[in-house]
């Protein structure tokens, strides 16, 4: 019986089996009329969100397999078989675009994974001014993507941007920020983890405001210095939360699209930041190649399910 | 300093005000942290700490703020000071006229409206099916209410990224309706309601509602809906503000998904219409027109500022 929550009138109580007499209260005819209606009811409430679900999210799910294995030519569309897999595989493109997001990933991770911790462990210190500083670091993740971006691609002009002046004061050389290939993906990670650092900030300050005090002072006691306490006691104390957040941003940064595409119109100096996804974008929407953006779609979604399974698994285990 | 829970951290901030220094200190008597009380106490420590302090205040302010300041005054500058190196700290002379010349120029009235209306539209959307949908899954347990349930929390799993393609072929040509949303209002509302997240959110907070509460209303007589209409929501209001403010915003920060359902430049948001626009004005109406994009975020923000960091934290892991 797959409803738990409907009452069967046959087994709950045999006596009123083949009876055909009005349900008297709480009689089983009676619980099943009652769960039937609220049966009613709450799929009436669940209808709307349902329908959505169903043409918007479950649908296009489905359709995406199905469009990973089918061509269309002509106006006619036929089963491919592998052949759109094959060609993605094939194309030179898809191999750059990969180490792109990879090395995007690692440099994202490298910024925008360390440098939130460290900002919130020592805002964690401070008795003063905290709300000012975490009302700083969340502000640029309430801008509008646009705003921040092309204020970056300003910064980053070689002529008259900031970034270069900067280098100038420092008597560092100047650089061609987003059109010199080997570090136009730097740039790109540089702008994007100042646009996004401020979630990942105050999720770990939250955490580090839940480690017992105990902890620091029986360390203390043990004679353990700063170092030792941040490894012995902040990073273990804190390492479900950093997991997750790991994971979340690792699925996060591969997806990256908006940031690329706005900083150096998605393929940058030669496709140096041409990403997975910009190159799914690129497929559908410029060569009209639906097929080879599902196929790419699906290699996406089976090297993110990984990472999304052990996410899934390690939340669970943080609501218990 | 004895123990540190939450509420013996109220207590004790309160007897001892003879050690503060002023009214703007008020965690002296804070939880613990990695540094001990003892260690900020010697005038060592208490160097230390205010050098940091200053130094990360200075660093901070520049970082987030600087950029937000050379946006404003940029706007005010003329196209020439804009583009000058070395950069001006302040514009040598005002020209206000560069931010209703880009008002007038890139139609942002329009663009303002239009996002108002996606966003707005998206949250109505998302309040009365996504509450009326984790209710029912809470509280009414429909069957198949646990696979349905599982089927939504399932696309969390799936990159959105990945779904773009086939969910952009949906809207050309709904299934079954046999419609092209496209341009429409509708091809950004109706999606918007596939938010698991919040769906999640609103539900794990329903669950914590006492049945009893429930009960006493349905003995009452109340309706499923009236239940809702009068004991759930009104209780609920810390999670509708969370879930409201996330929806406002998600739509004003997307970006991949309108640029692809609303090409018509009278129909598109604020973020495409700008960057649709980017290339064509002088770089000073650009800056302003940036200005003018961020300040109805910025407003959210600064009013909301407390829901939004606390439901960011409370809410779980979404950044």
């Amino acid at each position: 019986m797959s409803a738990p929550t409907l009452s069967t009138p046959g087994k709950a109580s045999p006596p009123s089996r083949g009876h055909h007499r009005p349900a008297a209260p709480g009689s089983p005819r009676e619980e099943f009329t009652r769960a039937l209606r609220r049966n009613i009811s709450a799929h009436g409430f669940l209808i709307g969100a349902v329908l959505c679900f169903s043409f918007f999210s479950w649908y296009p799910m489905v359709r995406e397999f199905v469009l990973a294995f089918q061509k269309t030519e002509d106006g006619r569309t036929t089963w491919a078989g592998w052949s759109n897999l094959s060609y993605v595989f094939n194309d030179p493109a898809f191999w750059q675009a990969w180490r792109n997001t990879l090395l995007f990933t690692a440099l994202a991770l490298l910024l925008g994974f360390a440098v939130p911790f460290v900002v919130a462990v020592v805002l964690n210190e401070f008795r003063h001014a905290q709300g000012y500083l975490r009302l700083l670091v969340y502000l640029p993740v309430m801008l509008p993507p646009v705003a921040s971006v092309l204020l970056f691609k300003y910064f980053y002009d070689p002529g008259y941007g900031l970034f270069n002046r900067l280098l100038e004061v420092l008597h560092l050389p100047a650089q061609q920020w987003l059109q010199d290939p080997d570090i136009s993906m730097l740039s790109v990670v540089i702008a994007s983890t100042w646009m996004n650092m401020g979630g990942a900030t105050l999720i770990y300050l939250a955490a580090l405001q839940g480690i017992p005090g105990e902890l620091y002072e029986a360390a203390e006691l043990d004679g353990a210095g700063l170092l030792r306490k941040i490894w012995h006691v902040t990073i273990p104390q804190t390492r479900l939360i950093l997991s997750l957040l790991l994971l979340m941003q690792i699925i996060a940064t591969m997806q990256v699209f908006t940031e690329p595409f706005l900083l150096t119109n998605g393929a940058g100096p030669e496709g140096s930041t041409t990403t997975v996804v910009y190159l799914i974008y690129q497929y559908a929407f410029n060569f009209n190649n639906y097929g080879s953006a599902a196929a790419l779609g699906l290699v996406l979604l089976v090297v993110l399910a990984g990472f999304s399974a052990v996410y899934v698994r390690l939340s669970r285990s943080s609501e218990d | 300093m004895a123990s540190n829970t939450l509420v013996s951290r109220r207590a004790t901030a309160k007897p001892r005000p003879g050690r503060r220094r002023s009214g703007r200190e008020p965690d002296l008597g804070r939880q613990r942290t990695l540094i001990s009380p003892a260690q900020l106490g010697r005038p060592r420590g208490k160097a230390v700490y205010w050098i940091v302090f200053a130094l990360v205040v200075a660093g901070f302010t520049l970082v987030f703020l600087g950029p937000l300041y050379w946006m404003v005054t940029g706007g005010l500058k003329t196209t020439q000071e804009v583009v000058q190196s070395p950069p001006t700290a302040f514009p040598t002379s005002i020209h206000t006229e560069n931010y209703s010349q880009a008002w007038n120029v890139m139609d942002l009235s329009r663009l303002l409206f239009n996002t108002l209306y996606y966003a707005f539209g998206a949250l109505a959307f998302q309040l009365v099916l996504d509450v009326a949908a984790a209710y029912s899954l809470s509280k009414l347990r429909p069957v198949f209410g646990k696979v349905i349930l599982g089927m939504m929390l399932a696309t969390l799993m799936i990159p959105a990224t990945v779904l773009v393609v086939p969910q952009y072929l949906t809207v050309l040509d709904v299934p079954i309706f046999q419609r092209n949303l496209l341009n429409s209002p509708w091809a950004i509302w109706l999606p918007s309601v596939t938010n698991a997240f919040n769906i999640f959110l609103l539900k794990r907070f329903f669950d914590s509602i006492p049945r009893e509460l429930l009960d006493a209303a349905a003995i009452d007589g109340a309706s499923p809906l009236r239940t809702l209409r009068s004991v759930v929501l009104p209780i609920s209001r810390p999670i509708l503000g969370v879930v409201s403010i996330f929806a406002v915003v998600g739509v004003w920060k997307d970006f991949l998904w309108p640029m692809l359902t609303l090409p018509d430049p009278n129909k598109q948001t604020l973020n495409v219409g700008i960057y649709s626009l980017a290339s064509g004005v002088p770089e000073n109406v650009l800056i302003a027109a940036l200005t003018i994009a961020s300040v109805p975020t910025l407003l959210i923000f600064l009013i909301f500022q407390r829901n939004i960091m606390s439901g960011l934290t409370a809410g779980g892991l979404k950044g």
